[in-house]
Formats: C-alpha cells, sequence, structure tokens
C-alpha cells in the first residue's frame, strides 16, 4: 500500500475518532454545567475551562479568548473551523482524508463519512436555531458510530483495514488520557470529602464522557468510588475507552500489519508491544503510588513517541 | 441571445433512408413508444441520484459553480449498427496507426518532414514537439496509447473525424458508468438487444500497459497510475481506472527516481514501478526537464524514461500530432506511412495560415466554425452561424491579427438521436469519442462516450458547455 494512503487512512481514523469524543465531551459539560454548584463558575477549574483543556485546546483558545465563558467555549470546541479539533473541522478533516483514498474505502464507509461531513452545517444551523446543541451532538455521536459500524461491517481485514483502525484507537488515548489528567484530582484516594454530591457528579461525568457510567454499575455493583473509576478506565482492558484497550488495541493493529509485512526492524511495534506489557502488569495501587498525574503526562507524550514511530516506519 | 437551429436539415440517427424506424433502432423506437413520460423521468432523477451518491462528478474550472458537478446523463441511449462499427473500427485503427507512426519518425528520421509532406517548421517548431524525445525508442513505437478519437456523423454512411486526442484523453469512465447505469434502471431493454460489452476496458487497459514495459523489466511489470490529485476534474476518473484495473493511484510526491529507475513510497518500504498510466500533462512530469514550479511531477522522471527504466502512456510529446493544424495532415500520414486511402474522412477544414483560405475564411464567416489552433474545450472559437454580429466582428478582429492560429470548419449538420428533454423526447445532436488502445497490439473496445447538446438545436456537446452524456450501444448484429 502507497505510504500516503495508509496515511491518510491513519488520519481519518483519528479525525472520526476525534470528532466523536470531543461531541461526548461537550455533551457531558453541558449536563456539568446545569449542576448548583456550577453556576456563575465559569473561570479556571470551571466546567468549561476543564473541557477546553481536556479537548487539548488550550493554546488554541486563549489565543483569541481571555477568559472562559460558556458561549465561546461551545463555539470554539463544536463550530470554530478555526480551531483545528473543533468537531466541524475533524469532520472537515476525516472526509478530506477518506476523499483523498477513496478506492481504500468501501462504499459503505464512504457513504456513512460523507452523509456525517454532507449533513454537518445543515444540522449545525438547525441546533444553534432551535437552542437544542444537544440533539447536535448525540447525532454526531450517532453517526461517527455509524462509521466505525460501516468500517466493522464492510472492510476487508488487510493493511487498509488495520491503519484505520491504528489512527483510531492512538487517537482514543489520547483523548481519554487527556479528559483524566483534568480531572485526575478526584480520583485520587485520599481525596475528600467522599459521597458529596459534587464529588459523585464529577465521578459520573467522567464515566458518562467515556461511555462508561452503564459499565461501572455491571462490572463493580457498588456506588461510584474514585479507586474503581480510576481502574476502570485506566487498566481495565475490557473497557473499550480504558488506556489499557487502546494500548492493547494499538499492539494488535501494529503485530497485523508486521506480520503481513515481514519488513524486519519495527520501532513502532517494538514501542507499542513495551507499553502494553507494561500496562498489563500493573495494579491501580502502582498508579497511585507513581503518581496519577505523572502517569497520565507520561501516557499522552508516549503516546506522541508512538505516533511518531508509526509516521517513521510506514507513513513516510 | 438564445441558439439558433443552424441547419434546418439534419440527420436523425432513429430513421432509415426511406423514412421509417432504422433496424437497430427499433427496440428503443418500441420502448420509448410503450413507456410513458412520467416513468421515464421518474427513472432520469434516479441516475442523477446514483452519479451523485456514487460521487462520479467532474469540476468545471469556473467561478461559483458547483465544485462537484455531475454530467446530466441521457436515458436513451444511442445505437451503433454492426456494420456501421465494423467501418468505424476500421477506420479509426488506420488512423491511430498512421498518427503513431507520423509520432515516431518525426522524433526519429522525420521522413515525412524530408519528403516536404508536412511543413518542417510547423512540427519542429510546435510547442507541443519535445526535443527530449528525440532518438528515443519506445517499446512497439507507441507513442498515443490511450487514444480518444472524436468522431462525428452526418448521414447514414457519412462519419468524419472532428479531433484526435492523443495526450490524456478523458471520459471513458462515462462510457463504463452509464453502461453499468443503464443495466440497472433497464435490465429488460438491455437484454432484449444483443448490446457488445465495454465492461472489459480496464482490462484491456492493464494488458495494453503491461505490454508496453520497459525492455530492463524482465519480471512481472508495475503498472501504476499518477494522477495530478484531488482537484482535478478528471481526478473520479483516474480513481476509477485505478480501482478496476487494480494497480495504485499515485501523486507525484509518491514517487521518487534513484539510479534511473521509479520508485513508489510503500508501507512496504520502496516499490519500482515499470509502467506509468499517466493524466498529468507533459509540461508538468518533471521539474527537473519541464517546469521547474510542478508541485505536480517527479524529479528525475525523463532520466529514467530516456534510460528505458520506466515507460509512460502515453509518451511525452503526442500533442505535437493532435494540434487542429497537424490534423489536416492526417489523411496525407495515413497514405504516406500506411499506402492506404483513409477510410474515415476528416471534416473539410481552411488552415487560415495560408492567405487564400484565410481570404475565404473572412468572407463566409457566418457558415463557418472557426477554431484556435492550440485550443480545447469550446471557448476560443466561433460558431458563426448562432453568433451575434458584433461576436463575429470581434473575432474577425482576432482573426486577421493572427491567421496562423486558426482553422475553419464547415458548421456540420451534425447527426441527432432521440433524447429525453422537458417537453418528451426530441432529437439532439451528437458526437462519438471512441477510445483506441495501442500496445504490442490495437484494442478497441466497442463502444465509447456519446456526447450530446440537450439545448435544443445546440451543436456544442462539450461537457463545461452544458452538454450531456448517452450510453452507446454498438450491436453485435445489424437489426435491433
Amino acid at each position: 500500500m502507497l505510504s500516503r494512503v495508509a496515511d491518510n487512512l491513519f488520519w481519518l481514523g483519528r479525525y472520526a475518532e476525534r470528532a466523536e469524543n470531543t461531541a461526548r465531551l461537550v455533551d457531558v459539560t453541558l449536563r456539568l454545567a446545569t449542576l448548583p454548584a456550577e453556576r456563575g463558575h465559569d473561570g479556571e477549574g470551571g466546567v468549561w475551562h476543564s473541557a477546553i483543556v481536556s479537548a487539548g485546546c488550550e493554546d488554541s483558545y486563549f489565543a483569541v479568548h481571555s477568559d472562559v465563558t460558556p458561549e465561546p467555549a461551545i463555539h470554539h470546541l463544536v463550530f470554530d473551523r478555526e480551531n483545528p479539533s473543533s468537531i466541524v473541522a475533524c469532520i472537515d478533516f476525516a472526509r478530506r482524508n477518506g476523499r483523498a483514498v477513496r478506492t481504500a474505502l468501501t462504499q459503505a464507509t464512504w457513504e456513512a463519512l460523507n452523509t456525517l461531513w454532507l449533513e454537518f452545517d445543515r444540522r449545525a444551523v438547525q441546533a444553534q436555531a432551535n437552542d437544542d446543541l444537544a440533539e447536535l451532538l448525540d447525532w454526531v455521536q450517532y453517526s461517527a458510530a455509524a462509521v466505525r459500524g460501516a468500517t466493522a461491517g464492510t472492510m476487508l481485514r488487510s493493511d487498509a483495514y488495520w491503519f484505520l483502525q491504528l489512527g483510531h484507537f492512538m487517537e482514543r488515548g489520547d483523548n481519554t488520557a487527556r479528559i483524566l489528567d483534568v480531572k485526575y484530582h478526584v480520583l485520587l484516594p485520599d481525596h475528600a470529602p467522599v459521597g458529596s454530591a459534587v464529588d459523585y457528579f464529577q465521578w459520573s461525568a467522567l464515566l458518562r464522557a467515556l461511555s462508561a457510567a452503564r459499565t461501572y454499575a455491571y462490572v463493580y455493583r457498588e456506588p461510584v468510588r474514585p479507586r474503581n473509576v480510576a481502574e476502570l478506565v485506566i487498566l481495565r482492558p475490557e473497557m473499550p475507552r480504558s488506556l489499557a484497550a487502546s494500548l492493547s488495541q494499538v499492539d494488535r493493529y501494529l503485530m497485523a500489519i508486521a506480520s503481513d509485512y515481514d519488513t524486519g526492524k519495527n520501532p513502532a511495534l517494538d514501542l507499542a508491544r513495551a507499553r502494553y506489557a507494561r500496562i498489563r502488569d500493573l495494579g491501580v495501587e502502582d498508579v497511585f503510588a507513581y503518581g496519577m498525574h505523572e502517569f497520565l503526562t507520561n501516557f499522552i507524550e508516549e503516546n506522541v513517541e508512538q505516533s511518531n514511530a508509526i509516521a517513521e516506519t510506514y507513513l513516510r | 441571445m438564445d441558439e439558433a437551429v443552424p441547419p434546418a436539415a439534419f440527420f436523425n440517427e432513429m430513421y432509415a433512408p426511406d423514412g421509417g424506424i432504422s433496424p437497430s433502432y427499433r427496440g428503443v423506437a418500441a420502448w420509448l413508444e410503450r413507456t410513458p413520460s412520467e416513468l421515464v423521468e421518474l427513472k432520469r432523477r434516479e441516475a442523477e441520484f446514483l452519479f451523485r451518491r456514487i460521487g462520479i462528478t467532474f469540476a468545471v474550472y469556473s467561478a461559483g459553480a458547483d465544485p462537484e458537478r455531475i454530467i446530466p446523463f441521457d436515458i436513451v441511449p444511442r445505437v451503433i449498427a454492426a456494420n456501421e462499427w465494423a467501418v468505424l473500427e476500421r477506420g479509426l485503427e488506420q488512423r491511430v496507426r498512421a498518427l503513431n507512426a507520423f509520432l515516431h519518425d518525426i522524433y526519429h528520421s522525420r521522413e515525412i518532414l524530408r519528403a516536404g509532406v508536412i511543413p518542417e517548421a510547423q512540427v519542429l517548431q510546435h510547442p507541443a514537439y519535445v526535443r527530449e524525445m528525440a532518438g528515443l525508442v519506445l517499446p512497439h513505437r507507441a507513442y498515443t496509447t490511450i487514444a480518444g478519437i472524436d468522431i462525428v456523423r452526418t448521414g447514414p454512411e457519412e462519419f468524419y473525424v472532428l479531433e484526435d486526442n492523443l495526450r490524456t484523453p478523458s471520459g471513458v469512465s462515462y462510457m463504463l458508468e452509464n453502461r453499468e447505469m443503464m443495466m440497472r434502471l433497464f435490465p429488460d431493454l438491455c437484454a432484449r438487444h444483443r448490446i457488445r460489452p465495454v465492461d472489459h476496458y480496464p482490462d484491456a487497459l492493464l494488458a495494453t500497459l503491461r505490454s508496453l514495459a520497459p525492455r530492463a523489466c524482465d519480471d512481472e511489470p508495475t503498472v501504476a497510475l499518477l494522477t495530478p490529485g484531488l482537484y482535478n476534474s478528471a481526478y473520479f476518473e483516474h480513481s476509477y481506472l485505478a480501482d478496476r484495473m487494480g494497480v495504485e493511484l499515485v501523486e507525484g510526491a509518491d514517487l521518487f527516481v534513484e539510479g534511473d529507475e521509479v520508485f513508489m513510497r510503500t508501507t512496504e518500504g520502496p516499490r519500482r514501478v515499470d509502467v506509468l498510466y499517466r493524466r498529468i500533462d507533459d509540461p508538468f512530469l518533471d521539474p527537473e526537464v519541464f517546469r521547474e514550479d510542478s508541485m505536480l511531477g517527479v524529479p528525475g522522471l525523463m532520466r529514467a524514461y530516456r534510460a528505458g527504466k520506466v515507460n509512460l502512456a502515453n509518451a511525452i510529446g503526442t500533442g505535437v500530432a493532435d494540434d487542429k493544424a497537424t490534423y489536416i495532415h492526417v489523411p496525407k500520414m495515413i497514405d504516406f506511412y500506411l499506402g492506404e486511402k483513409p477510410i474515415l474522412n476528416n471534416v473539410p477544414t481552411w488552415d487560415c495560415s495560408e492567405p487564400e483560405s484565410h481570404a475565404h475564411v473572412r468572407e463566409r464567416l457566418q457558415e463557418l466554425v472557426v477554431k484556435e489552433v492550440h485550443g480545447s474545450g469550446g471557448y476560443g472559437m466561433l460558431v458563426g452561424p448562432t453568433a451575434t454580429a458584433e461576436e463575429r466582428a470581434a473575432f474577425a478582429e482576432r482573426l486577421d491579427a493572427a491567421p496562423q492560429n486558426y482553422i475553419a470548419q464547415p458548421t456540420l449538420a451534425l447527426s441527432a438521436a432521440p433524447t429525453f428533454v422537458e417537453s418528451g423526447v426530441a432529437p439532439r445532436h451528437l458526437d462519438l469519442r471512441p477510445f483506441v488502445l495501442t500496445g504490442e497490439q490495437v484494442t478497441i473496445v466497442a463502444g465509447g462516450l456519446t456526447r450530446v447538446a440537450l439545448r435544443e438545436g445546440s451543436l456544442v456537446v462539450n461537457s463545461s458547455q452544458g452538454g450531456g452524456t448517452k450510453d452507446t450501444w454498438v450491436l453485435a448484429d445489424t437489426h435491433g
């Protein structure tokens, strides 16, 4: 496969995943902002400030705004084409990457992606007119899922599919780590007071941002405890948006590519193998001992390294 | 102003000389008779929806236009009888053989120039004559590997070649997709005819390209299609053909030259390319030799080409043979190289570089079509009978300033065929572009792209000027 084609597929995966995750993040933030404790709490430490940081949009946001208030924050995260991480920009980039490699995609995948792109602007106008952002965000998540579903259901399991998946899971790991890092203090075991309403909503918002609220109840069958939340979203490989799951999938698809190609020295695979092996052996206490914030920062930095290694090995 | 109907009488392909329905059109005529126009309209909309969803689009370079426009598709097929096609097929092969012989000659011993058949300056000083091609021996002496020859018809037996497209002719994806669409919309109508298939065109193209592998290539040749990229008007066709042939669709940046060999960058490391079906124009192919500012090409490509390590289709420098000024000489080429009489005639053409012709053209501007010799796409032309007096006066000034840049032809009474338009089914003028493949042998898939002028009386079929397309049925026998 042409390196350029693999590169387009990888970034198609990354941008489609980011659009979906940002939609989920904004959705949760809207919900959180309705809590009594959050009213009039827009600035540093407020819910929209956290959302901006979680989405990795601090630099782009503060380049044009001096403080965080809901309206500009929403505009920046959802509608602003000047912000390369906004939902609309991610959809544009995903579609552009897809269009460049149309023949590497199945008809169903292309049509799902093209529909997401064709419809977004119309629905955005509608959402702003009806003041119903939540519906737009629902639709983005639903349509991004349709793209993933078309991919899973129709694409041949070969390098095109693997590079696309690699993009999805690289991005997902990064997005989950960023969401956690902003809220890491509420996950620490010495965080007190336990059981306050505010904490409860913080945790449940975090779980919702990762589509894991029901999962938590199913896996733990007990009230939300920070230790369990941390374990679920960092270490449980069966939780599809956890860091461990992302590392396991990155490892899996790099393995598939490497065994298909048989191209010798492979720094991308070596790093992925090492990272996955490391996280598999960790318990949640190890993460606390290492320092949650340090652990997450380290994960994000290693992810950048991983992405560069993939580019170096296959995409240039 | 609106378009007038230039020739009062024109040949309608649906009718035989005796006024009855032509045998080849009987099936279509009966179908038109019994199908209510509401159903036809429904099917037409369905076709448009399908074309847009699949993304068969064509970019038009004009401000404010829909950047991803579809070319209107007419659902009434254009039918060509077996005996008519047999003549066309022989004529096309003959013409393209002569054109390839001409191209080989002008880059080698130049016999046709030395014999004084064609003026030397006209060839050697032509902007599309590429000096770097001189002396380069190409496999099977194939220069124009893919030729699109535009044919017009004026009567039951009268076919003329309007233009040769020998550089990077496009449109073949419409030939294939239009057939797909007809089979999907009207399976019964298709089944009632014995239509010669076109679906194997990509296989024939791939076989042709492989037969042109450079001598240096001793294993299975690797073919790739080189596109200018996403924003090219024919990008859909490039990706479609690459997909159907199962070859990589590459851009300039995907290729590099090392040791006079061409490689593509793949996820498994560099892979050698032996034959490039390039859809990039000559000036943009290699910034080391041609335009330095080209971002589309591959530095060193010409070096590899000259070293015989890679072959290009079409060859570089074919444009000199498809110019309107060279066109005039094609019948002489057929005589010179093949010793044959042309099977397909040229449209009578006045070369305005000759003072007598210039004077003649000036007097009859109202009757003639005047074309620029280096132009294409229907922009730099005057259709005398439909132009206003002011338009003719303005054009006359340009003509007088540089008569050598113009040729003129009579306004042909182009044939028409039944076409679905707003008022129902009515005759509309059309042309035909069959594609001729030259490799180890000459291959012509029975069919081509039929372009149709959708406006009443209009003779301009170009898609950039509002023309549409039709499926072209070459029948396996003379009767429909």
